[in-house]
């Protein structure tokens, strides 16, 4: 809600002063979530809006990504004469890694964009200045419930893809592929383990908090005029995706670390 | 009674831009107060740093004894509580119907029942003429009732200070009309201090108790209305008039050549785009009869025939001029008296503005006002006349 007065200039230093007021929200955040009251009813609301804008296009992409991985997998397996070891490719790949990002893409493009939009539009109407003179805080009563909806979205549509990336990835390989439906079961547990589930739900639940406050801060501040929110919300998504690669990609390299893969 | 806004030496600019600097006034507790200024002088900007949605660079607003610049976060939120803002366009929440953006901040900051914040949100609907529109979305209304509901949620909460951005542009005259007389009301039956923020001549020259006026990034003066009303400075007339000749031009600043082809037009009869001479002092909006009297006016009027030696000789006039008979005999003045005090630099008691009065009220009642005096503009050469500049001390500072 303030505007720096700083007078240091060099260059990047904008870039600088922006991400630093996005970490801010995000403590503010990560504080507002703990204090009371808690706003269910905004949590609730929000909860299924999220939802019903994602659902739909999350398993429509979740059922092409899931084949796409289990043929490259299954054609791939199958030349190195690995056709056992098919589901379990399919498996670690999808729940690892294609689900969350894919829950990442969508919460982003379709959850973020609408709270940016949403968010904006109440900046740009004096909503947001409205309420903080009412006494009360607007990061509290309207992005707390955001981002906890955004992240409860995201955890579930990660469930979701990962459910339907498996079976789309069974019905093509089953199908298409001439596999055998036993294999294909039999070999889940052979490379997969469950820390794999966990991290690609942590991984939701990050990716979630992250799209949720990248698309509140732009739309706490949008740039003037009337093209304003509409510039906001194509930035909040453009750089939630860029955020979410880059996270994705450290949190792998911790969990490859951290965590001894099956067979070694 | 309301709360006191002290205000000073406030300065605010976005990156390079200044937008004004070293605006030092005082809201006297329960007075209706205005700002006047052209558009883009930076009034909403004011009315925004004044309850901490902006950060200004330097300065303080105190209120309560609380500095909004500089308080933390939670005290923030606390002071706000006293503020009522009407915000340019209402700034109602769009999600919400009239009636649940009316009860909002009852319902967040109050733990009443559903049937006693029922009974306070039609109250305030039916007092801003919203009564039957409970159901309606923002979207749906046209923006003056927009604007009336923005204030009745500005209301709910009984605020001391009542801020208004603009309460009448996009309103016709008669609805303005209906709107300045219901806030001249609630002044009389809250005692709460207002300030609005117009460039509406006819709101400014008949509803507060004070005016102000922001121009070129800076404040030109603020004081009692007959101040504004009666000066000479040559924006503040052409502002009053609605004229071209004069300072003010289209863009922000206007440099002497375009001035000149102006008057040099003017001098050969092309018209200047006003429609009459409004200056002089008209009678005040009175409360609607039947409403207890207004505080603020007995506390002011105590206060301005405190600082009355101190004003220029015009606004003397106009203030002596309004008072009846009988408050002129209490006070100790007369009309037309004033050509021969405005030279004494410490008025006698046989001058028209005596420098001890005896107000009408106990001094504690009366608002102490740190500097309470106006805000002149800054000395301009003045060729010819040389008149006094009106520098005469305020009483108890000369010594007697
Ligand atoms: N958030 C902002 N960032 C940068 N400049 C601003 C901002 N808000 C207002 N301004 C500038 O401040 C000036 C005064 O605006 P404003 O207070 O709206 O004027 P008005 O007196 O008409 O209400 C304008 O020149 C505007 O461009
Ligand atoms: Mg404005």
């Amino acid at each position: 809600m303030t505007a720096g007065a700083s007078t240091a200039r060099f260059p990047g230093i904008g870039m600088l002063r922006e991400t630093g007021k996005l970490f801010a929200l995000g403590l503010d955040v990560g504080r507002g979530i703990f204090q009371r009251p808690f706003q269910l009813r905004e949590f609730i609301q929000q909860s299924w809006f999220i939802a019903s804008v994602t659902i739909l296009p999350t398993a429509l992409v979740a059922i092409p990504f899931g084949a796409v991985i289990s043929l490259q997998f299954g054609s791939l397996a199958r030349q190195l004469g690995a056709q056992s070891y098919t589901g379990a490719g399919s498996v670690l790949a999808t729940v690892q890694q294609a689900s969350p990002l894919v829950t990442a893409l969508l919460v982003a493009g379709a959850g973020g964009s609408a709270i940016c939009a949403d968010i904006g539009a109440r900046t740009i109407r004096e909503e947001i200045d409205a309420m903080e003179v009412l006494g009360v805080s607007a990061v509290q009563r309207l992005i707390v419930p955001r981002v906890l909806a955004c992240m409860l979205v995201a955890l579930l549509l990660n469930g979701m893809v990962s459910v339907i990336g498996v079976l789309g990835g069974y019905f093509f390989n089953v199908v298409l592929q001439d596999g055998t439906p036993g294999a294909y079961l039999a070999s889940f547990s052979a490379l997969a383990q469950l820390p794999d589930l966990w991290v690609g739900e942590i991984k939701a639940l990050i990716f979630g908090f992250i799209a949720a406050v990248v698309a509140s801060y732009r739309g706490l501040h949008p740039p003037p005029g009337p093209k304003g929110v509409g510039d906001a919300v194509n930035q909040s998504v453009v750089i939630t995706f860029l955020l979410l690669f880059v996270v994705n990609f450290v949190i792998t390299l911790i969990y490859l670390q951290i965590v001894p893969t099956k067979l070694g | 009674m309301g709360a006191e806004v002290v205000i000073e030496g406030l300065t605010k600019s976005f990156g390079k831009q200044a937008i004004w600097r070293d605006v030092t006034l005082t809201l006297p507790p329960g007075e209706v107060s205005v700002m006047l200024g052209p558009s883009g002088t930076g009034k909403s900007v004011f009315l925004k740093s004044m309850i901490g949605l902006l950060k200004p660079d330097r300065g303080k607003c105190v209120v309560n004894g609380v500095d909004i610049v500089q308080c933390s976060e939670h005290k923030l939120y606390e002071t706000r509580k006293l503020f009522g803002v009407l915000f340019q366009d209402g700034a109602l929440f769009g999600s919400m119907n009239l009636y649940d953006n009316v009860a909002f901040p009852l319902r967040e900051h109050t733990k009443k029942s559903e049937t006693e914040i029922r009974k306070i949100v039609l109250e305030k609907l039916e007092m801003t003429g919203l009564k039957g529109a409970e159901t309606k979305l923002p979207g749906e209304i046209s923006g003056g009732m927009r604007k009336r509901a923005g204030l009745a949620r500005a209301l709910v909460l009984d605020p001391e200070i009542i801020l208004c951005d603009e309460p009448d542009s996009g309103l016709d005259p008669v609805r303005t009309a209906y709107l300045s007389q219901l806030l001249i009301d609630l002044n009389a039956q809250i005692d709460a201090t207002i300030l609005i923020v117009t460039h509406n001549i006819n709101v400014a020259r008949t509803v507060p108790d004070n005016i102000g006026m922001l121009f070129r990034k800076e404040l030109v003066m603020f004081g009692p209305r007959e101040v504004l009303l009666t000066s000479d400075e040559p924006v503040v007339e052409q502002f009053l008039n609605g004229r071209r000749i004069g300072p003010i031009g289209m863009s922000e600043e206007k440099d002497s050549a375009q001035m000149a082809m102006e008057q040099e037009m003017a001098d050969a009869g092309h018209h200047d785009g006003s429609t009459e001479d409004v200056r002089g002092v008209v009678p005040q909006l009175q409360p609607t009869p039947g409403l207890p009297e207004r505080q603020g006016v007995r506390r002011r009027k105590d206060r301005v025939m405190k600082i009355l030696h101190t004003l220029p000789p015009a606004a003397q006039e106009g203030i002596i001029e309004s008072l009846t008979p009988e408050e002129q005999r209490r006070y100790g003045v007369q009309p037309h008296a004033y050509a021969g005090a405005q030279h004494a630099t410490r008025p006698v008691a046989s001058g028209s503005t005596p420098s001890r009065h005896s107000g009408e009220l106990p001094t504690e009642n009366i608002a102490q006002l740190p500097d309470s005096g106006w805000n002149g503009p800054a000395p301009r050469p003045q060729p010819g006349t040389g008149g006094p500049r009106h520098q005469s001390p305020r009483p108890g500072q000369g010594g007697a």
